[in-house]
């Protein structure tokens, strides 16, 4: 039945890839200071991205190490920097709530994977590299099967994508502004 | 060892859970906002997963636009973070507990 994704010694990388982001992600979360919460995350995206390609979605690897480990994180830096954390007055990382916050995550994550178990979703038919590679009829390559569905089938969602991003800059410039009486 | 889709699925839940505790939990903005963007990391995974077990492009170009809109949601959380800090010298989330102005 071919119901897998990924065989032999791609489901042992996958294994290593998806055991590093767990680790990485609960560090984001337990970490006391926000510089080694970035740097985790940052760790995180990149397993990410290599889960990614692994499945041969190599555009979507590469926008995600471009824009979340390339850009975002670069944001994020810079504001942790900004602020200077140290001279922030040292307050308890965690809310009361932590336990039973923790008590939740587990719970549904049992209740998650025993409905996978009890019920898993069937594999399908067996996959060809091809059918992420074609465009136009012709093998050309991911990036540019997937740019010929931006930009004809799913062109209208591409241009409301750039009118937010527009929002965004806007948006971003406008709150950084430093006081209002200051403009003229 | 093969991996179905079963053990994205798995995967991509727990990191999402992970990253649902990390909003709940902590008091820095900062690592809100990170924890935000590991839930999105989660849904990325997932769509990718299916898009691979249905052979359909589509779970990857949806994933392009919610990279496209975190990244976006990143730079407004940030400057927020950069307002209030210049207002309140904070960034804890118990600390903007005032809605006025």
């Amino acid at each position: 039945m071919g119901g897998e994704l990924l065989t032999g010694l791609s489901g042992g990388i996958f294994a290593i890839f998806a055991l590093v982001a767990v680790v990485c992600a609960i560090s984001v979360v337990l970490a006391r200071n926000p510089i080694h919460s970035a740097l985790f995350l940052l760790a995180t995206f990149l397993m990410v991205a290599g889960i990614f390609f692994l499945q041969g979605a190599e555009f979507v690897g590469a926008v995600q190490i471009l824009v979340y480990a390339g850009g975002i994180m670069v944001l994020f830096l810079f504001v942790i920097m900004l602020v200077n954390v140290q001279r922030l007055p040292q307050t308890e990382p965690y809310q009361k709530q932590i336990v039973a916050a923790v008590v939740l995550g587990f719970v549904l994550n049992v209740l998650f994977d025993a409905q996978l178990v009890l019920e898993p979703i069937p594999g399908g038919a067996p996959f060809s590299p091809d059918a992420f590679r074609t465009a136009a009829g012709r093998v050309l390559g991911n990036s540019q099967a997937v740019a010929w569905g931006l930009y004809r089938e799913y062109l209208l969602p591409f241009e409301i994508a750039s009118v937010f991003l527009l929002v965004a800059i806007v948006g971003a410039v406008v709150l950084g502004r430093r006081s209002v009486e200051k403009m003229d | 060892m093969s991996v179905t889709i079963n053990d994205y699925l798995a995967l991509s839940f727990l990191i999402f859970t992970i990253g649902f505790v990390g909003v709940l939990v902590r008091r820095n903005f900062l690592t809100v906002l990170m924890s935000i963007e590991l839930m999105l990391n989660a849904v990325n995974l997932n769509l990718i997963a299916f898009s691979r077990r249905l052979s359909d492009l589509t779970g990857q170009i949806f994933s392009v636009f919610v990279i496209t809109i975190a990244a976006g949601e990143a730079a407004i959380g940030l400057a927020i973070i950069i307002s209030l800090y210049r207002q309140r010298k904070t960034l804890n989330v118990d600390e903007a507990d005032t809605m006025e102005g």
